[in-house]
């Protein structure tokens, strides 16, 4: 049974880009430890030389012509639509540190 | 000590398509007028937008590979990766991962050879410019560029000096122009360049031995840049391992006014982009018989245009000048097919003597006229000169007295004689006589 | 009554011009305004839904009122997916399968609460409350499509329109005592939908009959050039089916010996389901349970859960890894906690250093359960059980259970990720307390119509469904 750490908890949400409270680190924890302990159970099954299946419709090669569709495009008012912050048609974000 | 480059370089290269990579949104980002015009719920990352592959990017990536002399995979995929940043509206990237379209090409410059690890396809970001907002420190966000299909080039760290580096960013981009499948402009963006840079001691050479560690260089946006970030930063490196210690592995970015690399973020844990297999898009499967198909598209490549003209008698120094622009190589062609005086024209264009034109026929009657006027003999020259001269006294006298427009008439006269002939050849001689 | 006609009887009725359209879009929308506040059904109104259905009265559809789940954006209707995240988006186009709908004439009546971002199997893990049972209100409806089903079941749509990830269509069906259809995966456009598990998502129709399902099976599927995971097999004329009968048909019943169900209430109903398939002429088998790939047993669901777990964390991870609230929405802190949960979940099994452990594994076992109803399905034609272990759990089940989506929706697990179509109708009825148990009819990719077939058998020849004898 893999046990997951608070450490683990918390690089992971960093990983994950998903702020959490330390509390939340615990529960978390917890509640991973024991959905981990039904995922290990795939580990009792044989599958020496099964390949994973990726596509369950067995399509290939499902490509689209070079050319502009302007019936899906959007208006740059539609495009900025639901953002909190914009600026000129730009979207605006605080600049992050480093730059 | 001294200590031996190691460098290896990543070309991205914007590909100009007219619809980006996996929508069929505008493929226009530096022409476009305002930002956040060529969106759509794919390329902003709408919820439920989904991505469906550009065949022609796919082609014509094959394309690039097969010019680098890569094996191009029967089977590919698009993975994604995943990272988090204002331009990526997804929070990942789709691009390809284990199973890239194209590996282990070759590229031969003037200073050795490159080997490719691989080419692959991938969508281009969106563009941040970072400024202040009502006070603020603030990114804009323009996603036109979101999407756009991106080629990335990826060598082994076979490049071994600064010049050496700009040899083949050159003969990248002459390739790619070639292909006609990117205007390659680093300017505008069209081709981005990294490089990731570390120093040999002569033991570590001696036994084949990479360093254990490398510095990537961002942002090179000229062939000068590249060549001087590599010479900077060999010296640098070259200096903190002189003090018994690796150079951190890092991120730098290069600083055009002070001429130096500066630190931009640290690699010490490498990121986890926790790639797979992207489950919209569909694997690759291609025949043996398209790969060939899209082969047999390929334009000559400089090496065998060269090789080709050489073989028909072309200098081959005229044949590096003339092979460098692809639209030269087109001309060239023609004037083969059109003209058997073709190699002398060659020589005309590479000496200046007649003038480069889009238009093959007004080379071929550039080249008569010169073939003319040049065919006069230089003692007929001098004697048809002598005639006219002293046929036209007064005139003589008159440049002699200052009036030195009297030439042209000098010059119309010695026409009538020859015809039509070099006018900058004869101006000379009938100066010289008149003096 | 018009809100209690089926679909069936509401088309032909309308075509007769017996009933107007906007007639029933009134008693619907009065009704929600009734029962709505208690329940907790609808989370956006379409504005426009009365002249949009007199608008549409000549289309096939004849201006019908649908009630689609919140997870599909819906031009003019605030789609939240059930969260706040989404809470105020506007989307700016329109999914692919409701643009169908409009155009074969359908009406959106309204958005229906789910699970959020379609994290579970209760309706409990919505942003916005929960929904009731309609059958009795002390209990949960299901999920994700739980709004769904509900809605259906309490006659505030005519039909609906839901999707299923593992057992979002199917298992609220069960407990809300309603029919729901999931295609086969590649069937519906997934496009402007938004995305949990990309290899398992299949949007489908939910009503008040087989018959219905039918009906609107046919005009919201189909190849669409924007889900490059639509199949350009040709769409099947479902209705067709309902009077195809099972006479020959080979029907194998499965996890009748697993743990959970021997010996049940349930285990007898499917039992008595497959009686009901043999006086009808079908040969029906009971296949027993492996823990391993054996041929003629049917893998065990247990790892099918593993899977599931696995493929629907990871996916849904890097699916919400977008909603960073610059572009549009709310930023990341304003998802619930299941939501945390699951995406946390998904970034550790593909994270270096496990993705190879677990994301590896679990297809590789996909691939096992994939060979085991190919296997199976060459011996027979369709495979019966239960859609859910059980009635309806009571409001509150699923505090403090990580797990309780994945472990309720084990039986569909199996069919869900290897993209088999499979149909939920009810099958027994509890007096007390008013609750159902499902049926579940699973048949090979592509085959919805041995599906339908049987499921009209079952449901003509007897008394559970709570339309037909109106």
């Amino acid at each position: 049974m893999s046990i997951i750490s608070t450490q683990t908890v918390a690089h992971i949400a960093d990983l994950a880009n998903i702020p959490i409270t330390s509390s939340e680190e615990e529960t978390l924890a917890a509640g991973f430890t024991t959905t981990m302990g039904v995922v290990d159970q795939l580990s009792t099954i044989n599958t020496t030389g099964v390949e994973p299946t990726h596509q369950v419709t067995g399509l290939e090669n499902i490509l689209r012509d070079d050319v502009v569709d302007t019936d899906r495009m959007f208006s740059q008012k539609q495009a900025i639509a639901n953002a909190k912050r914009t600026h000129v048609g730009y979207i605006v974000v605080d600049q992050l540190i480093g730059q | 000590m001294s200590y031996t480059p190691v460098v290896g370089i990543e070309i991205h290269v914007e590909l100009k398509t007219k619809s980006k990579m996996f929508c069929g949104c505008v493929n226009d980002p530096f022409g476009a007028q305002k930002p956040n015009i060529y969106t759509c719920p794919v390329c902003l990352g709408m919820p439920g937008g989904l991505p469906v592959a550009n065949k022609t990017a796919i082609e014509w990536t094959i394309k690039v590979g097969q010019a680098l002399g890569c094996e191009i995979a029967l089977f590919s995929k698009f993975d994604r990766k995943h990272y988090f940043y204002p331009d990526l509206p997804k929070g990942y990237q789709i691009s390809q991962y284990d199973q890239p379209l194209c590996v282990n090409g070759l590229v031969k410059t003037e200073f050795g050879d490159v080997r490719i690890t691989r080419v692959h396809l991938e969508e281009d970001t969106g563009k941040l410019i970072h400024q202040d907002l009502n006070g603020q420190k603030v990114s804009l966000v323009d996603f036109n560029r979101s999407g756009v299909p991106l080629v990335e080039i990826v060598t082994e760290p076979d490049i071994k000096s600064p010049e050496m580096a700009k040899a083949y960013a050159k003969k990248i981009r002459q390739i790619i122009k070639y292909l006609d499948v990117s205007l390659a402009d680093m300017e505008k963006g069209s081709m981005r360049l990294e490089a990731n840079i570390s120093v040999q001691t002569e033991e570590e050479k001696q036994s084949e031995q990479l360093p254990a560690y490398k510095v990537e260089v961002k942002n090179l946006n000229s062939f000068r840049y590249i060549e001087r970030a590599i010479a900077y930063e060999v010296k640098r490196q070259g200096d903190v391992r002189d003090g018994n210690t690796l150079p951190t592995q890092e991120t730098r970015g290069w600083n055009e006014s002070k001429n130096q690399t500066f630190a931009q973020r640290s690699k010490e844990s490498a990121e986890d982009y926790r790639y797979f297999p992207d489950p919209d898009i569909p694997p690759l499967l291609f025949t043996q018989s398209y790969i060939d198909s899209i082969k047999d598209t390929l334009p000559l490549l400089p090496d065998q245009v060269i090789a080709t003209w050489v073989a028909k008698g072309m200098k081959e120094s005229e044949a590096q000048i003339l092979s460098e622009d692809r639209a030269n190589v087109l001309l060239v062609d023609e004037l083969f097919q059109k003209s058997s005086d073709a190699l002398k024209i060659v020589t005309q264009l590479v000496n200046k003597k007649i003038m480069l034109s889009s238009n093959v026929d007004d080379i071929i009657a550039q080249s008569k006229v010169l073939t003319q006027t040049n065919s006069v003999d230089e003692r007929e020259l001098e004697k048809v000169i002598d005639e006219v001269l002293t046929e036209n006294a007064k005139a003589v006298n008159d440049y002699k007295a200052g009036k030195t427009q009297v030439i042209g008439f000098l010059l119309g006269m010695v026409k009538r004689k020859l015809g039509n002939i070099d006018t900058v050849v004869l101006k000379e001689a009938l100066i010289k006589k008149l003096s | 009554m018009l809100r209690t006609l089926t679909l069936k009887s509401y088309l032909d009725k309308v075509k007769s011009k017996e009933i107007s359209p906007s007639d029933v879009v009134k008693e619907v929308a009065d009704a929600i305004e009734t029962i709505n506040p208690d329940l907790n059904i609808f989370l956006a109104r379409n504005p426009k839904a009365f002249e949009q259905s007199e608008e549409r009265a000549k289309l096939p559809l004849s201006g019908a009122p649908i009630a689609v789940k919140d997870n599909f954006l819906t031009v003019g209707m605030i789609t939240t997916a059930s969260s706040k995240v989404l809470e105020h988006f506007n989307p700016p186009y329109e999914s692919t399968v409701t643009k169908n709908l409009s155009t074969a004439g359908g009406v959106i009546i309204g958005k229906t609460n789910m699970d959020a971002w379609a994290h579970g199997s209760s309706t409990e893990t919505s942003d916005f409350g929960v929904t009731k049972n309609p059958r009795n209100p002390e209990y949960l409806p299901g999920g994700s499509s739980g709004g769904n089903a509900a809605a259906v079941a309490a006659d505030l749509c005519i039909a609906a329109i839901g999707s299923e990830t593992a057992g979002s269509i199917r298992q609220p069906s069960s407990w809300c005592g309603t029919v729901g259809l999931k295609p086969t995966y590649g069937r519906a456009s997934r496009a402007g939908v938004v995305a949990m598990g990309s290899s398992l998502d299949s949007p489908g129709p939910m009503g008040k009959t087989v018959e219905d399902c039918a009906i609107l099976f046919e005009h919201i599927v189909g190849h669409d050039p924007y889900d490059g995971t639509t199949s350009s097999q040709p769409v099947p004329k479902l209705t067709d089916a309902l009077t195809k009968g099972v006479k020959g048909m080979r029907i194998g019943i499965v996890y009748l010996d697993h743990k959970d169900l021997s010996g049940t209430r349930t285990a007898k109903a499917v039992e008595a389901a497959g009686k009901i398939f043999e006086q009808e002429g079908a040969s029906v088998d009971v296949i027993s349970l492996s823990t391993q790939l054996e041929k003629g047993k049917i893998l065990s669901p247990d790892a099918a859960i593993g899977v599931y777990t696995v493929v629907q964390r990871s996916e849904v991870s890097s699916n919400l890894a977008r909603y960073d609230g610059v572009r549009f929405g709310e930023d990341r802190s304003h998802f619930g906690a299941e939501a945390k949960r699951r995406m946390m979940l998904g970034t550790f099994t593909l994270s270096k250093g496990y993705a190879d452990k677990y994301y590896v594994k679990a297809l590789q076992v996909r691939s096992l359960y994939i060979q085991n109803f190919a296997e199976l399905f060459e011996m027979y034609d369709i495979l019966i059980s239960a859609s859910s272990p059980g009635f309806a759990q009571k409001l509150g089940a699923t505090a403090d259970n990580p797990m309780f989506g994945e472990l309720e929706d084990m039986l569909m697990e199996p069919s869900s990720i290897s993209g088999l179509p499979g149909i939920s109708l009810p099958m027994h009825y509890d007096a007390k307390t008013n609750l159902y148990l499902g049926l579940s009819i699973v048949a090979p990719q592509w085959h919805e119509e041995r599906v339908v077939a049987a499921a009209q058998v079952f449901e003509e020849n007897t008394k559970w469904n709570s339309w037909r004898n109106l």
